[in-house]
């Protein structure tokens, strides 16, 4: 077993209208820690305003082998996109 | 991150067949020759995965060993101001090294391996932090020439193939912006300073002046991992390319301080932006490679007392953690 | 009140705030300085940037204070001629603040007794009559609030951890209690500011202090030792051995080239 303390990512709002972006990882050993750890880590320069972490071990992650069958599919929906259809440009407001 | 998920990936995903792994290897090759980016999960060639864990431990081992000498002088800083920096500094050092250790994690090492293979004295880091820092103006050279000399060598690997790193160094680049110039400013305060503090000055760079080109590793026709290293676009210029741009602009600045670098075959080339410099002692460098630099047994024992010596707190915040996990379930 | 009269009463208590500011400014320094010496040997990576971040805020409040006190004294001095060309009998740091960092307990358990006394003097300096104490006070407390949450959160995980941490946490706040005395000893500057209304008064403190440090005591199944009733002056510049040294190291170059800039 591992002596090192277990490992937790950390995600961090840069600021307040922003998402969680994904920066990195820390070692600590319960989320409190993890936090304290993120905030000396990854906000040394204000870089944040928030400060979710969450055990490396609990993230699912999809298979690189299934990208094809995940996300492939998508590429063809083109009528998905507005672009997709031709509106004269006479018509405003749309 | 998905430390645990790599480690099984290595022993059932792997490609059994050689034709498969041919094929594999040329998609690859092709995905990084259209600089796209290698992500954690991604299928890589098994050399390409070695060859990162090896640059990025030994990346972040040199950011760890490197606080050591800089560390030397925060009791001593000349005054507030310059104590408050130099804290801050080798702080950021420590942040890079974990930035960087975060990394190489995605690989499938545990930092925990990687911190052993240091203290065991088989992982190298930068020889250049084998050096003593003797007065004050080892900090403003270590500054102005290490960083500088680092972040040459860092800001071609913020486009490197594999994500992770190229993250992590784009933010190490960010903030390293800063070391540099206050290094800087410490030779100039003592280049300007009273005769004592000139002669500081000038003592500090004739001792870290070819070492801090030494940094740049071996000349080109003598490394060992350059050209497949570029093929992976995990290094995109040569030793001797990024030497010589650091040679051509840290001349003038030398000037500019009023210091003379020791080198007697330094000029300025005819007709050209580039200097000509003289013979690097490469016998030095292996000397120092090899542990036999003035500080490789204190920066390794230093380093290994830390380890040792905080053990018991690490064990004892895991315990503690233990605890309080065990009394939650109780109460649910 | 006569002219005369009062003027000697501003000069009084412009002592007495000099003398106040100087207190709490080497206070920081001298508690910045000694984390400064943790810096790349901490227990664990992380704890390395968390100690420098704690030493970071402790040396910039206390070049606000002494910034400070230095205008107040008026003779041309600034924060660095303070730091570094005062001697021990001229420092008036609390004398806990210059105890050694020991190991990682020893140097937690005096964060945490120094962190808990500055939360409460920074809170009470919030609303000084001093604005500009106010102001430096209002960013320290923001500071201060986290160094607790620091040092406590390491408390409890060190005297609720492994049967070793305990003893050596017990063994950290029994070797340094007999210092916790001086944080509350009022003399007459502290007299002379809370009468003023610079600065909270010091045995209305007490029993706040007191209770935040039994509660986390408690969380960390630590015991508080009996009061000693040896009354410390590191306030009056009356310090253990350490301050010397400690000095001595600091103040090295600054004494070896006088005159030069850095």
């Amino acid at each position: 077993m591992s002596n090192d303390w277990p490992l937790f990512e950390v995600f961090i709002r840069s600021r307040a209208g922003l998402e969680h972006k994904h920066v990195g990882s820390v070692h600590a050993t319960d989320a409190r820690m993890a936090i304290e750890h993120a905030r000396d880590v990854y906000t040394r320069r204000q870089e944040g305003v928030s400060i979710w972490v969450v055990r490396s071990s609990d993230i699912m992650a999809s298979d690189p082998a299934e990208a094809d069958s995940l996300f492939e599919p998508a590429r063809d929906k083109v009528y998905r996109h507005p672009t997709f259809y031709a509106i004269p440009d006479e018509v405003k407001n749309l | 991150m998905y430390t645990q998920a790599l480690d099984s990936l290595g022993k059932d995903c792997l490609p059994g067949g050689s034709a498969d792994s041919a094929a594999l290897e040329a998609r690859f090759q092709a995905r990084v020759d259209a600089d796209e980016k290698i992500e954690p999960k991604d299928w890589m060639p098994d050399a390409y995965r070695q060859t990162l864990i090896r640059q990025i431990s030994q990346h972040a081992h040199s950011e760890i060993v490197g606080m050591l000498p800089e560390g030397n002088w925060i009791t001593r800083a000349p005054t507030l101001r310059r104590k408050a920096v130099l804290i801050a500094k080798v702080q950021d050092e420590g942040g890079h090294g974990m930035y960087l250790y975060s990394a190489a994690e995605t690989l499938g090492i545990s930092r925990e391996q990687m911190i052993e293979q240091l203290l065991a004295g088989t992982a190298k880091y930068s020889s250049i932090f084998n050096y003593p820092t003797l007065t004050w103006a080892d900090i403003g050279a270590v500054g102005w020439l290490v960083d500088g000399a680092a972040i040459m060598n860092q800001i071609p690997i913020c486009r490197c193939s594999y994500g992770p790193y190229a993250r992590a160094m784009v933010r190490i680049c960010k903030e390293e912006s800063f070391h540099q110039r206050q290094g800087f400013e410490i030779m100039l305060a003592l280049a300007r300073g009273t005769p004592e503090q000139h002669q500081m000055a000038q003592d500090a760079l004739n001792r870290w002046w070819w070492p801090s080109i030494m940094m740049f590793g071996p000349s080109d026709t003598e490394s060992k991992h350059t050209a497949q290293s570029m093929r992976w676009k995990i290094k995109r210029f040569t030793n001797d390319e990024l030497r010589q741009k650091f040679i051509d602009i840290t001349a003038p600045q030398a000037e500019f301080l009023g210091l003379r670098i020791p080198d007697a075959q330094l000029r300025k080339e005819e007709g050209s932006e580039h200097y000509h410099f003289g013979t690097i002692d490469w016998s030095e460098f292996q000397a120092v490679l090899k542990g036999n630099g003035p500080c490789n047994r204190e920066r390794l024992e230093a380093r290994r007392s830390a380890h040792d010596d905080g053990r018991w707190v690490r064990e004892a915040a895991a315990a503690h953690a233990e605890k309080q996990r065990a009394r939650t379930a109780k109460a649910a | 009140m006569s002219g005369a009269d009062a003027q000697t009463n501003t000069e009084a208590s412009n002592d007495a705030r000099l003398r106040y500011l100087l207190r709490l400014g080497d206070t920081s320094l001298v508690l910045g300085q000694r984390l400064g010496e943790w810096v790349g040997h901490s227990p664990a990576l992380e704890e390395d940037l968390g100690l420098a971040n704690l030493a970071l805020d402790l040396v910039g409040q206390a070049r606000l204070l002494l910034t400070y006190a230095a205008e107040i004294e008026g003779k041309g001095r600034d924060e660095d001629a303070l730091a570094f060309f005062r001697d021990a009998p001229q420092f008036t740091n609390l004398t806990l603040a210059e105890q050694p960092n020991g190991d990682f307990a020893q140097t937690m358990v005096r964060q945490f007794l120094i962190d808990a006394w500055q939360l409460e003097i920074y809170e009470g300096l919030a609303s000084s009559t001093d604005t500009r104490l106010a102001a430096i006070a209002t960013k320290a407390l923001k500071e201060t609030r986290y160094h607790f949450r620091f040092s406590s959160s390491w408390l409890v995980r060190l005297g609720d951890g492994t049967e070793e941490s305990h003893r050596r946490a017990q063994n950290a706040i029994d070797g340094v209690w007999r210092f916790t005395d001086e944080l509350f000893a009022a003399d007459e500057v502290d007299e002379q500011m809370a009468a003023a209304g610079v600065a909270p008064r010091l045995t209305d403190l007490q029993p706040r202090w007191s209770a935040r440090i039994d509660e986390v005591l408690r969380e960390a199944t630590l015991r508080r030792p009996a009061n000693v009733s040896y009354q410390w002056h590191g306030k009056r510049g009356v310090h253990t051995e350490h301050l010397g040294h400690m000095l001595t190291e600091m103040q090295h170059l600054q004494r070896t080239y006088p005159g030069a800039q850095w």
